[in-house]
């Protein structure tokens, strides 16, 4: 992941690239909540993005997926320039997100819900011929994803009468019943209990190498832990970016954001 | 409306058949024989029932707030008069003429309506139903304005029964019609595309974070609506052997969302129960005094919102729910 | 040439009162986000409570005024308080289906008690007549209501965006949370906001008698035009409002003269294209 242009030695065949963006903007009544913006995640990447309340990190997200368009600047796919591009055309490139605040269904079980997710992956969910209950293979597939993150005694409960940490697994089983090639995770371990965070994190962490993944984390020891490169975002600006070591030690970062206590943490 | 799929797939929308669904249908069919006398007002029943069902597929799943519907009842029902007066008055094909009309004016009204706040939703389909209604109105040469068209002559069923003054033909006929739709909707609405309306209902900020082209699902499920309200429309035309412009309006608008949030929405069953209760509650309190019968609708309707229980159907569902709570030891 | 001036003053005259009426709507809808189609009752309440004044007491039209506005601002008032607070500001589908109740409840009622035929009240001796103007005759009454409106716009809009009070309704609207945590009493604020609209659509409800006839199905009649003015002159904004009032006026006026065979379908058709062209409305809030 690059701070600054791409291609940072000549010479070097620089690995697959599955996001990219080039100089994004985004600009809220005279406030650029997002500045100049680039960032390049090579295939198969682990990623965390960090920055204090308000550097613009959830912005960016929304601006990566299509929540809204960018005031200037451009996000690719892969070779593909998305910028122009819906959300859910995004979603069907595998470009896919989890939010921060739960985004779910209330009144749906949780099966329901990560069926739906697979029907709409598979493109099943225009189909109005049969029932849901007669498709044994997204049932399937659904019942295993809710296994693997521990919700399984949970599928036939309504969303709505979730216990808060349970709905935030089930926010990241719909994203990972889409199959993503990206993953942008926005905050995913808030809400849970120290010990589950670490199994959600496992979890993510055993995708397959193609898949590509940036996550947003507050939680050091999360980031410390399963990042390769971690980015630091403030003000809307990349501030820098690096290995968690180099992150860590950077004296503009601890004034910034890390504080004392972290740095004391890491010697 | 659960069924099993398997161990896992139990608690799945599935539309199987169950006894108490069979017992349910059995009730207008024993009421054919119980009540002879009484069929013409059954047919209007059923007729309400399968418009509020109409309504409820664009309301109660798709979620899409329409003070407008009657547009496409309206459509329906004028389509089916007019191919009568005009020398063709085959029932059946009538139907469908009516629903292609009416889904045509859904699916292209739909745009304007998918894209807006629940308030512009609002505004257009109120908006469209009043300009059809005064379409109807101004085009009296054919139409026959306030005074309508009567004595449509509707050619007989299968090209057998006739419909006769007791409304014994056009009982059976509504109540088939009523049943085929109530079947077809039933599976659209326990199959992944009526899932997925329920989820736009539920979180439409989640859907295209899915991959889900959320206005296209709700054009669909808007066209499909009208069509079956178009259904509805024609099969009142034809039964009565006329139409006037009450078809379309505010009123009728009104009265369909009443009775379907009476019953209770995204039930299927609720708009049959309430186009029911509406329907009687109306024959007998209006004869009494119009009067009584607007304060009461007013009354019931604000019961209904402070209630928030979603209709009778809903209170139903949370009284069975604290008794089956109640009587697990 | 005179004829079409006259036809458009008409015009203007019309949209003013459906502006008085409508304005309470904005206000309920564009800042409190209510949905309420009853608003008319408060309109046809108002013109029923003038002409009993006016037959029983005698009471002129300009007398009953202030105690209209006064009656049905207190109206209001206990109504949000009973009421409409119960009902969650975030489904519309409720609110429609509640202000429908009340509107049904509102027509039966004055239906059960002033009979189904139209009222008349007298418009004040100092109204009457006409004026000359520059070769036009300019109706004066109509000339009066063009004044009120000009008077309630420019006195709403300094209340709303140079007072205390409408700055703290604007940002009560904005986020009740913040709000209140402020100290902003955003329950009062709500509460006087729609009384100040209820007690406006009553004021022009007796404005209206003559000109928009007053009978039991007011309520409903007018409720498509309402709502079109508010909506299409953009939530919240009094001025949005005043400019969708005036041209609606004009349409339908001059519409009515010149195409009477096309009638109510101007307005619906022009409803309609406003919504496409404008989805927002006419003056959107800066938000």
């Amino acid at each position: 992941m690059t701070a600054g242009g791409p291609g940072a030695e000549p010479g070097v065949a620089s690995p697959p690239v599955a996001l990219r963006t080039e100089g994004l903007c985004k600009r809220w009544g005279v406030v650029y909540v997002n500045d100049r913006i680039d960032l390049t995640l090579p295939v198969g990447a682990r990623h965390a993005l960090i920055g204090p309340n308000g550097a613009g990190k959830t912005t960016l997200v929304n601006l990566l997926t299509g929540l809204y368009p960018p005031t200037a600047g451009r996000v690719l796919l892969g070779d593909t320039d998305v910028t122009k591009l819906a959300m859910h055309e995004r979603v069907k490139r595998g470009l896919v997100r989890t939010f921060q605040i739960n985004t779910l269904f209330p009144g749906l079980t949780v099966l329901e819900s990560v069926v739906l997710a697979i029907c709409e992956r598979t493109g099943a969910a225009r189909r109005w011929a049969r029932s849901v209950a007669r498709l044994d293979a997204p049932i399937a597939e659904a019942a295993a994803l809710l296994d693997r993150l521990g919700l399984g005694s949970a599928a036939h409960t309504v969303t709505r009468n979730l216990p808060y940490g349970k709905q935030r697994l089930l926010e990241i089983a719909l994203a990972l019943a889409l199959q993503p090639k990206v993953l942008l995770l926005d905050e995913p371990a808030s809400g849970i209990p120290a010990g589950d965070s670490t199994e959600v994190f496992e979890v993510i962490a055993a995708l397959p190498g193609d898949v590509t993944v940036l996550f947003i984390e507050h939680d050091m020891e999360l980031v410390f832990r399963f990042a390769q490169r971690v980015a630091v975002l403030v003000d809307g600006r990349l501030l820098t970016e690096g290995t968690p070591a180099e992150i860590a030690a950077d004296p503009r970062v601890r004034d910034v954001y890390l504080g004392e206590t972290a740095s004391e943490k890491l010697g | 409306m659960t069924g099993r799929g398997g161990a896992i797939g139990a608690g799945l929308p599935s539309d199987r058949w169950r006894i108490w669904d069979a017992a349910l249908w059995l009730a207008p069919v024993a009421a054919y024989f119980v009540f002879p006398d009484h069929l013409v007002l059954g047919s209007q029943v059923i007729i309400a029932a399968l418009f509020a069902l109409s309504l409820d597929v664009v309301l109660g799943y798709a979620g899409i707030t329409s003070l407008g519907h009657a547009a496409f009842f309206g459509l329906g029902a004028y389509t089916a008069g007019l191919l009568a007066a005009h020398g063709w008055g085959e029932p059946l094909t009538g139907l469908a003429c009516a629903a292609v009309v009416a889904a045509v004016v859904g699916y292209l009204t739909s745009f304007l309506v998918v894209r807006g706040s629940a308030l512009a939703q609002l505004m257009i389909t109120l908006g469209v139903d009043l300009l059809l209604r005064e379409a109807a109105n101004k085009a009296a040469r054919w139409t026959g304005g306030t005074d309508g068209l009567s004595d449509l002559p509707v050619g007989d069923l299968l090209g057998v029964f006739h419909f006769d003054l007791a409304g014994r033909t056009g009982y059976v006929y509504s109540l088939a019609v009523a049943f085929a739709a109530f079947v077809l909707v039933r599976r659209v609405v326990s199959s992944p595309f009526g899932l997925s309306l329920r989820a736009i209902r539920e979180g439409a900020a989640r859907m295209p974070a899915l991959g889900a082209p959320v206005g296209r699902r709700l054009v669909a499920a808007f066209t499909f609506g009208a069509a079956l309200a178009g259904i509805a429309g024609a099969l009142l035309t034809q039964t009565s052997q006329g139409v006037a412009l009450e078809v379309f309006g505010t009123e009728r608008s009104a009265s369909v969302l009443i009775m379907l949030v009476l019953g209770g929405t995204g039930r299927l069953y609720g708009a049959f129960l309430g186009a029911g209760l509406f329907m009687l509650m109306q024959d007998y309190l209006a004869r009494l005094d119009p009067v009584y019968w607007q304060l009461w609708i007013g009354c019931l309707l604000v019961a209904v919102v402070l209630l928030g229980r979603g209709g009778v159907l809903g209170i139903a569902e949370v009284l069975r729910a604290r008794w089956t709570r109640g009587s697990v030891p | 040439m005179a004829a079409f001036i006259t036809v458009l003053f008409d015009g203007v005259a019309y949209g003013s009162l459906l502006f008085v009426i409508s304005v309470g709507m904005s206000v309920t809808l564009g800042l409190m986000r209510f949905i309420n189609l009853a608003h008319g009752a408060f309109a046809m309440f108002g013109g029923y409570t003038a002409c009993v004044l006016a037959e029983r007491w005698g009471v002129s039209m300009f007398a009953s005024l202030p105690v209209v506005l006064v009656g049905f601002a207190a109206v209001g008032a206990v109504l949000e308080r009973l009421v409409y607070r119960w009902v969650s500001r975030t489904r519309p589908l409720d609110q429609v289906l509640l202000t429908i109740g009340i509107a049904f409840i509102a027509t039966a009622v004055a239906s059960k008690i002033w009979g189904p035929y139209p009222r008349r009240l007298a418009v004040p001796e100092a109204l009457t007549g006409q004026l000359h103007v520059l070769g036009v005759d300019l109706g004066i009454y109509r000339l009066f209501l063009i004044g009120m409106v000009v008077v309630i716009t420019t006195v709403l809009h300094v209340l709303i965006e140079r007072t205390r009070f409408g700055a703290q309704l604007r940002a009560a609207v904005d986020r009740p949370e913040v709000g209140a945590g402020l100290g902003i009493p955003v329950n009062q604020v709500f509460t006087a906001s729609f009384a100040i609209g209820s007690g406006l659509a009553a004021v022009g409800g007796v404005l209206g008698v003559e000109t928009l006839g007053l009978d039991p199905v007011f309520t409903f009649r007018f409720m498509v035009y309402f709502l079109l003015v508010v909506v299409v002159g953009g939530e919240g904004s009094i001025v949005g409002s005043a400019l969708a009032a005036g041209a609606l006026g004009v349409f339908d006026v001059v519409g009515k003269y010149y195409f009477p065979s096309v009638g109510g379908f101007l307005i619906y058709g022009l409803m309609v294209v406003l919504l496409l062209v404008f989805p927002h409305g006419l003056i959107r809030r800066g938000r």
